[in-house]
């Protein structure tokens, strides 16, 4: 007994060494769900905190292209609002609640982003209290920049497009083919769109946007576009890289959108769990 | 003076935190090379802290950094993993005649041959855990291999600039 005892006495680095690797690694399986407890990650308070004072200084520096981005969109809406203006003669009806589109929109601040990483985070200046819940989609008027992956009640925490997990449900607008558009950790700019069998015609150039099939995203959100095809490794599908429509190196607000009847869908999805999210 | 010694050493080790977290996260040169200047913490604790102690700081160390850079558990698995190899290291190359009493493992405490045969590995052995940890799941090689090398020459020169800058010889921060 004394022996056994004086043997671990004398392995006690080691075995310190093993129990703290082993709380690493858990912690770091842990983390790999997609949706899940954020204490320990830069969307608790502390940390939350220190990056959001962090961001309201350097934010100072991105104003201009903050404001440039924001006009455009505004005068994009302007235009779009031209449509549904009202003429004198017109007459208006409730259309049937069933095809009210039930997508509610929010703004954020980003606080917190990395791009280099082969996965990649974003944090929000908003959490719980204001209305930010797990599953949400993020995007900003270039295209779509990830989701909601937990929140605090302060903070939110996003998983990035540029995180090797995140699949989006994506169309190509001139055909409309489906496909999901997945990063590959290698260049911030592009984007891999997987699943689009071999006998489609893709082009270069040909717009890519979100499908709305994932009761995520609405459909029509622009993610990029194609610039390269060729035939992939696999037999059945093309390898196409798309140019994504995001700038993540100069990310500054976002908007949040929240699908009313994501619940409903995903009820009618129960018996094949985890739908959502992976298209 | 054991107790101003740990003073120190607590005020380094949230000086380095936060210049990690809010000075240096940003700072990747080409995409390629990241600032993990942290390490340098480790690799400066003095030479008679045992293996445990210096294991549980970079433990601490490794969590705070992860909770900014939301890669929970990677840094402090790299972290640890380097902690638990500097002291044999450093019995390893022990210079003729041994080490003083009290002496940072520093470049100006023990010239710059020294330093490279001591910190070199080191972060290596670090940055190839983080990285390797980090990309797990994704199939890429070269443009980790590109980022381990990247980053081991970018920390080491950065840690040779701060030593010669911040630090002065024998002890201090």
């Amino acid at each position: 007994m004394q022996s056994i005892l004086l043997f671990l006495y004398r392995i006690r680095v080691f075995l310190i060494f093993v129990f703290l690797e082993t709380i690493a690694i858990y912690l770091i399986v842990s983390n790999n769900s997609q949706q899940g407890a954020v204490f320990f990650n830069s969307s608790n308070r502390l940390s939350g905190s220190v990056l959001s004072t962090q961001n309201n200084i350097i934010e100072y520096f991105s104003l201009s292209s903050v404001n440039k981005s924001l006009v455009d969109k505004n005068a994009e809406l302007l235009s779009e609002l031209e449509k549904y203006r009202q003429t004198k003669d017109g007459l208006v009806f409730d259309i049937d609640s069933s095809l009210v589109t039930g997508f509610q929109f929010r703004g954020a601040k980003v606080i917190n982003n990395s791009i280099n990483l082969s996965q990649n985070f974003i944090t929000l200046n908003k959490g719980a209290k204001h209305g930010v819940k797990e599953g949400m989609g993020v995007f900003n008027e270039e295209g779509v920049v990830g989701r909601i992956k937990g929140v605090t009640e302060n903070y939110a925490s996003v998983i990035s497009l540029l995180h090797t997990e995140l699949l989006v449900s994506s169309k190509i607008v001139s055909n409309e083919v489906f496909g999901s558009t997945k990063w590959d950790g290698r260049n911030p700019k592009f984007a891999k769109l997987l699943y689009v069998p071999r006998h489609v015609v893709v082009k270069e150039g040909d717009q890519v946007v979100t499908s709305g099939y994932n009761a995520i995203f609405p459909e029509g959100i622009p993610i990029g576009t194609v610039v390269e095809v060729k035939p992939g490794p696999e037999t059945n599908y093309l390898d196409i890289t798309i140019e994504l429509g995001t700038d993540f190196t100069k990310l500054s607000y976002v908007y949040l959108v929240e699908n009313n009847a994501v619940e409903e869908i995903n009820l009618l999805n129960e018996p094949k769990e985890d739908t959502d999210g992976r298209q | 003076m054991a107790g101003n010694r740990i003073l120190l050493l607590a005020v380094g080790f949230v000086f380095y935190l936060i210049l990690q977290v809010v000075f240096l996260k940003n700072v990747v040169v080409f995409g390629t090379a990241f600032c993990f200047l942290y390490v340098l913490f480790i690799l400066l604790l003095p030479i008679e802290i045992k293996t445990i102690p210096i294991m549980l700081i970079a433990f601490a160390m490794g969590i705070g950094v992860d909770i900014f850079y939301d890669t929970i558990g990677i840094h402090t698995a790299s972290l640890v993993g380097m902690a638990f190899i500097r002291n044999t290291w450093l019995k390893t190359l022990t210079p003729t005649g041994g080490y003083d009493e009290n002496l940072n493992p520093s470049l100006l405490n023990m010239g710059l041959g020294w330093y490279v045969s001591y910190s070199l590995p080191l972060i290596l052995v670090h940055h190839t855990l983080f990285f390797f940890i980090e990309s797990l799941g994704t199939n890429l090689f070269l443009p980790v291999v590109q980022k381990i090398i990247g980053s081991v020459i970018f920390v080491f020169i950065m840690s040779i600039i701060v030593q010669l800058l911040f630090y002065r010889r024998r002890r201090g921060i």
